[in-house]
């Protein structure tokens, strides 16, 4: 047994309130920001930020769209970080609910390495090389409760439970939006405890929404530990590429 | 259209996309793509105050292709009605325009009357003087290719929207509009939100399960304070504000209480007297007495003419004429159009009180940019209020109902409830003018007694709301004791036996406990949400107003599925024998206007009974500017003709200001860019609760101004860099964030480019003094003091700006 989330970003108005109880369920700082010519703040996950509702401007099919997409870890059931890490004191799978967790010794961690070889491109360190991510509300989860950012989303957008049952909800909605959405899509589901639903092609909602195209365009000096990650995924993403 | 709930009303926004997955369609209509059109079926974009124009089309789509509910239209709306002959629209002007006053003598908009006084109407409307033949030529104009050219929204978008909302007619199908200060804030704010309500009349949306024309508030208890008289112009329960003119109760009880002759009108507002008595007993308990007329003389009169709204305090202050100021929960400084204007009428203050969480940019205003301090002699005197969690009370939400709410956290500090501040500021008015002062009646007589255990007790200002029993009386073979809570305004007496602090709100605490504090979860039979055991709404905890709209002639509804109320009365021979409602309580338990046979009965009333001939108001002749919604430009246009009207380009009776603060620019000045304000989900009015929060802060840490890539490409502006906004009146430096959101619009063949500004910030924080990069300012500073004719709200959603590089 263990617990997903399902991400329905067809529900999802970027209110951000799960941004904001991310950051308070887990007493994170506000990190000092500027208007970028976006509403998408912070730029990007930090060590301090967990959880960030990414902004698109993206015309499809000659109609404007704007595409939001509640990033956060995806708490692979193989999670590469973890297997990379090969420290079960700083990166474990609680048994329970398979949620990836970091712990303080990930400051122990080569942290680029574990960062590089996130195909989501999640984790992020600190100045003293510490690790952190969503952690899928485990106190809460473990006390009967759902993560913080679920138990506030105002649109339904963001689901919670067994992953059997997240992933059933998921293939039920994905069928509904089907008529209206011909490309919606899941991500990497079978290989995701963090299911997201996308309207629209994934690549335009963020970089690396799904792993198999995180592998691209990453800068030269990486290529090597790039393709020994893309080996890694390539069962799942062919698998993925038979699901679509 | 005119609201964005998604964003500033999400909450609302989830049983829109509830609604959706249950096949409703949603059409957003905004000059700029928000996070609510992402999730709307149709979007089409339109210039900023040119809603009526799109509205007045729909109505001609609707009229011309018959798509309206004809058996609704004529039984429930003055559809039929025969407007006085001498009526007309001509050149963009109704009949009895005095140009010298800039007001209209409405002598001419009223209805042709039998010998009766009871107005004719002729149910087939067809004849040539009937509200729906003039409603088709009033409207004839609004084409679309018409309508397109004024709005900038494409023709094709147009029809696409018409007919899809126009298939709302249909008997038993639905279709609501959530708008909000996107409608409301024009100097043509009342006549939107009147063209909508005479569509969804047109179309059989009122009184119906998902219809309606639903005001999406600013603030979360705007629908309760102005219910209690926030504004000035009326007395609790919606009663008229006594002016000067009235001059005795019987004056006063005359002029405001409306007569009808029709014996099928109900006429509500009949009972005014009986409701305006409660009152002054409420006020004035025991001191209020039939001899003394109820103390009627001590209420505050108006003068006859004059308007003491918002706008017109702050222009008196600017000019000198007001001592003294309480800013009690606003921050006027930041929240008023027109804000220099605004800080500089308050340098001529005496003194102020500002009542609020925390010290703003009103209370602070005499340290403000560009002020001097030792130049300022006004004296402020900070009162700290306590947060809504910290007390108790209610609020009653946009649908009416009143929902009471305990305190969480005891108030922090020093701080003090609203309702404590109240009573300790009354009991000192009291012991001062207990010795002397000009004209102490009214603090002297003033019924003051709402503490328990010396702390002010909400409880007991419910209660008073609700009204008492001031006698033991026999009402209806019922024995009423005297103390005892009233349990409706039915039972409400003119003769001083009942007192009432707001007659629409008697039936909410009552001898059977505090309404609006039931959490029952349990829906009424007809299963479509209503559950009436949850909370209390007014009137009489009836949910959905007008619902005898929702059914024909017989009392059968509408709609069968989604029914709100439904005769069901015994019915012998053809005709009913007993009156029974079901669902909803009825707005009025009457017989329905015909039998099931189809003949007339004599006992019923008409459905809308809050009108005084109770038909609802397609044709309103009591609005300021006109009886029907007409299309003027924006008091700052960036057009130099109105396309419908070339004779008149703006509302003839907009209201605007004269002072040298007040300035106004023209399509011919250098600003030619619409200006829109706006809000964000992230931030909350003036900031003052959010801007302090510092994950709000993150999220959107600084004023910005959204336009579109051809708009920077024009300007040379990138994304992500700071320019200045420039109005005639202010300049406001702002982030730029370049946006496919916004697109030029094609108006008439010119290119109009809009721009839009949230007004949430303001100069105090984040602190200016602690960072000299930081200047973060209020977007009021741009916008005019140009007003609706009848309320006076701001134009703050369509001005001309200016954008430059810095």
């Amino acid at each position: 047994m263990s617990k997903s989330f399902f991400i329905d970003t067809t529900l999802c108005t970027a209110c951000r309130a799960c941004q904001v109880a991310c950051k308070q369920w887990h007493d994170l700082p506000a990190e000092k920001t500027t208007n970028r010519g976006s509403f998408q703040n912070p730029a990007d996950l930090s060590f301090e930020t967990y959880k960030l509702v990414r902004f698109n401007e993206q015309v499809i099919d000659g109609k404007l769209n704007w595409l939001f997409f509640p990033d956060q870890c995806r708490h692979c059931y193989e999670a590469p970080c973890l297997e990379v890490a090969d420290d079960p004191t700083a990166i474990f799978k609680d048994p329970a609910t398979g949620a990836v967790i970091f712990t303080a010794n990930t400051k122990n961690l080569d942290a680029d390495e574990i960062i590089d070889s996130c195909p989501y491109n999640i984790p992020r360190k600190a100045k003293d090389g510490t690790l952190a991510k969503c952690d899928m509300c485990l106190d809460r989860v473990q006390n009967g409760q759902v993560p913080a950012c679920v138990k506030t989303c105002p649109t339904g957008a963001m689901h919670f439970g067994e992953s059997d049952e997240m992933l059933s909800l998921a293939k039920q909605r994905l069928a509904q939006v089907k008529g209206k959405f011909p490309k919606a899509t899941l991500l990497d589901s079978d290989f995701v405890q963090t299911i997201y639903l996308t309207a629209h092609d994934p690549e335009l909602y963020s970089k690396y929404a799904i792993a198999s195209v995180t592998n691209k365009g990453i800068i030269a000096p990486m290529l090597t530990r790039q393709e020994a990650l893309q080996k890694m995924f390539k069962p799942f993403i062919a698998a993925a590429k038979e699901l679509v | 259209m005119g609201s964005n709930a998604a964003e500033n009303h999400p909450i609302s926004f989830k049983y829109v996309t509830e609604a959706q997955q249950n096949g409703a369609k949603m059409i957003n209509v905004d000059p700029r793509f928000t996070r609510t059109s992402t999730r709307a079926d149709i979007y089409a974009s339109l210039r900023s105050g040119t809603d009526i124009a799109v509205l007045g089309g729909m109505i001609k789509y609707i009229l011309e292709n018959k798509l309206y509910n004809k058996e609704y239209v004529s039984a429930y709306t003055n559809a039929g009605f025969l407007v006085n002959k001498k009526f007309k629209f001509d050149d963009g002007k109704f009949s009895g325009f005095d140009a010298e006053k800039r007001k209209y003598d409405k002598s001419t908009w009223g209805f042709q009357l039998d010998k009766n006084k009871v107005p004719k109407i002729d149910r087939t409307l067809k004849k040539r003087n009937s509200v729906f033949s003039l409603l088709k030529k009033h409207y004839k104009k609004y084409d679309t290719k018409i309508v397109s050219k004024i709005t900038g929204t494409s023709e094709k978008d147009l029809i696409e929207i018409y007919k899809t909302y126009a298939a709302t007619g249909a008997r038993g199908k639905a279709g609501t509009i959530m708008y909000a200060m996107g409608w409301t804030q024009h100097t043509v704010g009342v006549q939107n939100i009147r063209c909508m309500a005479m569509i969804q009349l047109l179309l059989g949306n009122m009184g119906v399960a998902g219809g309606g024309v639903n005001a999406l508030r600013g603030e979360s208890n705007v629908q309760g304070s102005t219910d209690q008289c926030l504004l000035w112009h009326i007395l609790p329960g919606y009663l008229k504000i006594p002016k000067a003119s009235n001059t005795d109760l019987t004056a006063y009880n005359n002029k405001c209480t409306p007569k009808s002759n029709d014996p099928l009108s109900a006429n509500w507002w009949a009972n005014t007297p009986k409701y305006s008595v409660s009152l002054l007993k409420s006020y004035f308990g025991e001191k209020a007495q039939k001899s003394n007329d109820f103390g009627y003389s001590w209420l505050p009169k108006v003068d006859d003419g004059k308007d003491y709204s918002w706008f017109t305090i702050f222009d008196n202050m600017y000019r000198g004429d007001v001592e003294g100021l309480f800013a009690w929960g606003m921050n006027p400084a930041c929240s008023g159009a027109n804000s220099l204007k605004t800080r500089k009428a308050m340098e001529n203050l005496d003194w102020m009180v500002n009542v609020n969480l925390f010290d703003n940019e009103t209370g602070s205003f005499w340290k403000g940019p560009g002020v001097t301090p030792s130049k300022v002699k006004t004296e402020v005197f900070m009162l700290p209020a306590c947060v809504s969690v910290e007390k108790e009370g209610s609020i009653t939400n946009s649908g009416r109902w009143m929902q009471w709410r305990y305190q969480g956290p005891k108030p922090l500090g020093n701080s003090l409830s609203d309702g404590d501040i109240i009573i300790k500021l009354g009991n000192e008015l009291k012991k001062a003018y207990a010795k002397d002062g000009a004209f102490p009646e009214p603090i002297r007589n003033l019924k003051w007694d709402y503490l328990t255990h010396d702390e002010y007790d909400p409880h007991k200002v419910a209660k008073e709301i609700n009204g008492y029993f001031t006698k033991d009386v026999t009402v209806k073979g019922k024995l009423c004791k005297k103390g005892t809570l009233v349990p409706s305004f039915a039972w409400l007496q003119a003769d001083g036996s009942t007192s009432s602090a707001n007659w629409l709100y008697c039936n909410s605490y009552t001898e059977k406990g505090n309404m609006s504090a039931r959490r029952s979860k349990k829906d009424a039979e007809n299963k479509i949400g209503l559950y009436p055991e949850f909370a209390w709404c007014w009137p009489v905890n009836r949910r959905i107003i007008y619902n005898r709209a929702s059914v024909d002639a017989q009392g059968i509804p509408w709609d069968k599925k989604d029914w709100v109320v439904k005769f069901a009365g015994k019915q012998e021979n053809g005709k009913y024998v007993s009156k029974k409602w079901l669902g909803d309580v009825p707005d009025g338990g009457w017989y329905p206007l015909e039998n099931p046979d189809g003949t007339q009965r004599k006992d019923a009333k008409y459905a809308f009974i809050m009108r005084k001939h109770g038909h609802a108001q397609i044709f309103g002749p009591g609005r300021a500017d006109g009886p029907f919604p007409a299309h003027y430009e924006p008091i700052e246009t960036p057009v130099a003709k109105n396309l419908l009207y070339p004779k008149q380009l703006q509302n003839p009776v907009a209201v605007t200001y004269s002072t040298d603060s007040d300035k106004y620019a023209k399509s011919t000045s250098k600003y030619k860019i619409v200006c829109s304000t706006y809000r964000v989900s992230e931030h909350w009015q003036t900031g003052l609760m959010t801007r302090p929060q510092e994950w709000l802060m993150e999220m959107q840490p600084q004023v910005f101004v959204e336009m579109s890539e051809e708009l920077a490409k024009q300007k040379g502006i990138k994304n992500g860099e700071r320019v200045v906004v420039e109005s005639i009146r202010a300049e406001l430096e702002c982030t730029a964030i370049v946006t496919k959101r916004f697109k030029p619009f094609k108006i008439d063949g010119k290119i109009v480019h809009q721009v839009g500004v949230p007004w949430h910030f303001g100069w105090r924080w984040p602190d200016s003094s602690k960072d000299a990069s930081v200047k973060e300012d209020s977007a009021n500073l741009l916008t005019p003091s140009a007003g609706d004719p009848n309320t006076r709200i701001p134009e703050t959603k369509a001005f001309l700006v200016n954008v430059r590089k810095m």
